[in-house]
């Protein structure tokens, strides 16, 4: 993308008062996170503090109640673990998707669309990859309180089996911002509320069938495959590895892969910020 | 204040024959207005309601059935959980579209206070909404139903008053979170935290995967108020012959209605005291 | 005068301890043309919402087409149109449909509905647009939308809340001339603006309010005859020097007006005025004479500055 397919409109008097101002970028991420973090101040910390409790719910629903009709449970390494401990991880994993994905495309679309708040902020010398990094920056700041706060609750339950489940955390920010990056340049396609409904319909399988509640060797083969091709499959089995301690060589695929996810995610949403901010 | 009415006179003779057919028919003009802006995502909606009992019946039917291979008390797993997962969807349908569309109305696409400038008051569009919402419910829920026969998981002949137990339980659901919605007045999170704090402990705490007698006890009476579990449990009733009381069973109907109906009647106060600014 | 269409005596609306609209009466005749002038916040659109049988007064009568608001408005909404101030348009719909789902609330048959729609797509030149969503409209289309919608029941009354805000001069006199029409027909219309050039066009009578009361009532004429003089000077000595000028002009004219950027003069002969002004020694970097307007009488009757 070349600065001279702009409209001319900064003055060179502009252009020399404003020296990293580019075509996309102003160097200025810092003030929209600081506006994000303004604005979470002012509003509710319920709502803030609500998104921790999601997985704590489903963890005491079907770690604890569902648990109860089955016991214990094989992972993919064949250790034996209580029903808890197996769906604790994938729920971190799950939660880290679900939230990336949430802000990247619900929140972006209605900030975009309803409230028009990045309109405004685009008025100013803030350019589209500064508010992109932003709310990204944003989602994976909420998204490591989270995590953190349900580690702590695993911890609790005695749901980490090994010292390695530290390094759950670093996981779970890997998980997001491939997840982010990627649902943005997704969101510069979108039109309707419609539309996003079809990623939340598209995230259900993901979320179900990823190893998340059981082993995906209740399968056919075919299937296992597509399964082992999508996203939270590795990031659930690259949790679980380390909260159960179960170090594998298979983890570095896993990390190679929200690598490229995010490499992809980045470049994709870059090329596309014009599309989504600058319609 | 008296009313110093002259009905006699011409013109008002006339404003009020014309005011005939919005009073008694109001709320079927809005139904039509909802289902006629569906037509662009009509086709969406069928495929996504065909879809999800497709994807849970396969994840829990057959994934999460593999760890209980037992079953619940007589039946399978998959007839145990078939049934939660029909008033569940129904519970989906009510509250997306009691949520953000209400908000919404009054907001962002502030359809309703057109409409109110018509002959239509605020009641006839809270009725009109719930028609066009019941009509989509029914039709979600008999896809599900269908799915769920196919599956092989509706042993009893009765079966298919399931989808009545479930339409019965979207509603009271819907109309519940209608009253709370049509008070919003500003966005605050509201829905994130509807969807956080209500939505999901009710999918998840409503004996929906597993017995409600499994939860520790103090989790229980989220059961016992929750309107899924005992619309959940009228379904179980009807797909295959859950065994309990009589009364309990009469319990969950007349508290299903019972939300309803009261719901019914506070999101009508709401509207039309919303709209009346 | 024949039985009015509108009558409001010591009509009140409060929100909390705020008081909106203060006790106003006014009457409006069958056919005529009723224009709400007044500043921001005055309580123009709180009077035409409840004219529009869409909010309970808090105290006083209001009878239309001879019935009360509280007990009949569904009956008295089947015979307005209404243009509110801010759009409420369907997002979601496009922009036929908007009119077609419009026209089914007053229960108008299908096939009626369609033929209006069609023929007020043509009048609010939107017919080339007829497929689009409303969202991809522009504000001014929006706005000939809405208007358009407000005339699918051919309503006896039409109430327009600012009606021509955002649109383009074509487009309003476009309007003007369909309103101009429509009374011919006999449409009694209630409107507010903020354009005196569109009051003065429009209406037969107006009332001016202010902080929820009436603060004068007449036709366009007759409130320049009363609160005006009949030609206004208007001098400029720059923004900084205006007041100075003021005190010094004092006794010229019947009146002054100080704004911020000029100094209006109220007199008989403005001719006679500059020569006086000029006489003091001032001399203004413009000036100008002209016939009073209703603006003269809105801005003597809400303006903060007033000298007499
Ligand atoms: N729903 C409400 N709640 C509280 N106050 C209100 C409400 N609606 C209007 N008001 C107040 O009543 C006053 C009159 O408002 P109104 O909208 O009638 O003014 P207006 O004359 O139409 O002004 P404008 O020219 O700006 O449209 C204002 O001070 C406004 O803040
Ligand atoms: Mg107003």
């Amino acid at each position: 993308m070349s600065a001279a397919s702009l409209p001319a409109a900064a003055t060179t008097a502009e252009v020399a008062l404003q020296p990293r101002r580019s075509a996309l970028y102003a160097g200025n991420t810092g003030a929209v996170i600081h506006r994000g973090l303004l604005a979470t101040r002012s509003t509710n910390y319920l709502v803030v503090l609500s998104g921790f409790f999601e997985p704590v719910f489903y963890l005491l629903s079907l770690g604890i109640g569902f648990g109860a009709l089955v016991g214990t449970v094989q992972t993919s390494t064949g250790q034996e673990v209580p029903y808890a401990a197996f769906i604790a991880p994938a729920l971190l994993a799950v939660s880290a998707m679900n939230g990336a994905v949430y802000d990247s495309t619900w929140n972006v679309f209605f900030k975009l669309n309803y409230s028009k708040l990045y309109q405004g902020m685009l008025t100013t010398s803030l350019g589209p990859l500064d508010v992109a990094l932003g709310e990204i920056f944003l989602a994976l700041l909420r998204g490591a309180m989270y995590a953190l706060g349900f580690m702590v609750i695993m911890q609790a339950f005695g749901l980490n089996l090994a010292w390695t489940a530290l390094l759950a955390l670093p996981a779970v920010l890997l998980i997001a911002f491939g997840f982010a990056s990627l649902g943005m340049a997704i969101t510069s396609y979108m039109k309707t509320f419609q539309q996003i409904e079809w990623v939340t319909f598209i995230m259900l399988p993901m979320f179900l069938f990823s190893a998340t509640f059981y082993q995906i060797t209740v399968y056919p083969e075919a299937i296992q495959w597509v399964i082992q091709a999508l996203p939270l499959w590795h990031g659930v089995e690259l949790v679980r590895g380390l909260t159960t301690g179960a170090l594998s060589p298979m983890m570095f695929v896993h990390v190679g892969y929200y690598l490229v996810m995010i490499a992809i995610g980045v470049v994709f949403t870059t090329s596309r910020l014009r599309a989504l901010f600058l319609k | 204040m008296t009313a110093l009415d002259q009905t006699q006179r011409p013109d008002a003779a006339r404003a009020i024959a014309a005011g005939a057919a919005p009073r008694r028919w109001g709320s079927w003009y809005i139904a039509e207005h909802r289902i006629r802006a569906m037509k662009g995502y009509a086709g969406d909606a069928i495929f996504q309601s065909l879809g999800n009992p497709l994807i849970y019946l396969f994840a829990l039917g057959v994934g999460l059935a593999s760890l209980v291979p037992q079953g619940v008390g007589d039946v399978t797993y998959l007839q145990f959980v078939a049934p939660a997962l029909m008033a569940t969807a129904a519970m989906t349908v009510t509250a997306n579209e009691t949520s953000y569309p209400v908000m919404m109305g009054f907001k962002w696409n502030p359809i309703f206070f057109g409409m109110n400038a018509s002959p239509i008051t605020g009641a006839q569009i809270v009725n009109g909404m719930m028609i066009h919402i019941a009509l989509r419910v029914i039709v979600t829920v008999s896809i599900y139903f269908g799915v769920i026969v196919l599956f092989g998981a509706v042993p009893s002949s009765w079966g298919w008053l399931a989808i009545g137990a479930a339409t019965l339980t979207g509603m009271a659901i819907g109309v519940v979170i209608a009253t709370y919605t049509s008070t919003i007045t500003e966005d605050r999170g509201q829905m994130a935290m509807l969807q956080r704090f209500g939505i999901t402990p009710l999918f998840l705490f409503s004996g929906t995967f597993f017995p409600l007698e499994q939860l520790p006890i103090f989790l229980q009476p989220i059961g016992w108020v929750s309107p899924l579990w005992h619309g959940t449990e009228l379904g179980r009733v009807a797909t295959y012959g859950l065994d309990e009381p009589v009364w309990l069973t009469v319990t969950h109907v007349g508290y299903l209605a019972t939300l309803f109906v009261v719901g019914l009647w506070a999101t009508r106060k709401h509207f039309t005291k919303r709209l009346n600014k | 005068m024949s039985t009015p269409v509108i009558t409001a005596s010591a009509l009140t609306k409060t929100y909390g301890d705020f008081t909106a609209v203060d006790g106003i009466d006014f009457e409006v005749a069958p056919g005529e043309s009723f224009g709400l002038l007044g500043p921001n916040g005055a309580g123009k659109s709180t009077t035409m919402r409840m004219v529009g049988a869409v909010s309970t007064r808090t105290s006083g009568s209001l009878s239309i087409l001879g019935l009360d608001p509280n007990n009949h408005g569904p009956d008295i909404r089947s015979q307005l149109g209404v243009v509110p101030q801010q759009d409420n348009l369907d997002q979601e719909l496009r922009v036929r449909d908007n009119l077609l789902v419009y026209g089914r609330y007053f229960g108008l048959p299908r096939a009626v509905v369609a033929e209006r729609a069609d023929a007020l797509l043509e009048f609010a030149q939107l017919t080339d647009r007829k497929k689009a969503k409303v969202d991809d409209l522009s504000g001014g289309m929006k706005r000939r939308l809405t208007i358009a919608r407000a005339l699918i029941n051919e309503p006896r009354i039409l109430l327009l809340d600012e009606p021509t805000t955002g649109l383009d001069p074509q487009a309003r006199h476009i309007l003007w001339d369909r309103l101009f029409r429509l009374k011919e027909q006999g449409t009694t219309l209630v409107l507010t603006t903020h354009y005196m050039d569109e009051a003065e066009q429009l209406c037969d009578r107006l009332v001016v309010v202010d902080k929820g009361r009436i603060m004068a009532e007449g036709s366009p004429a007759s409130l320049i005859r009363e609160y005006s003089s009949r030609e206004v000077l208007e001098v400029r000595f720059g923004s900084d020097k205006n007041a100075e000028a003021a005190e010094r002009m004092a006794g010229v004219g019947e009146r002054l007006e100080v704004l911020p950027d000029r100094i209006l003069v109220y007199s008989e002969n403005g001719e006679a005025a500059l020569e006086a002004v000029t006489h003091l020694g001032l001399e203004p970097i413009t000036s100008l004479v002209r016939r009073s307007s209703l603006e003269d009488v809105f801005l003597r009757l809400t303006g903060r500055s007033l000298i007499e």
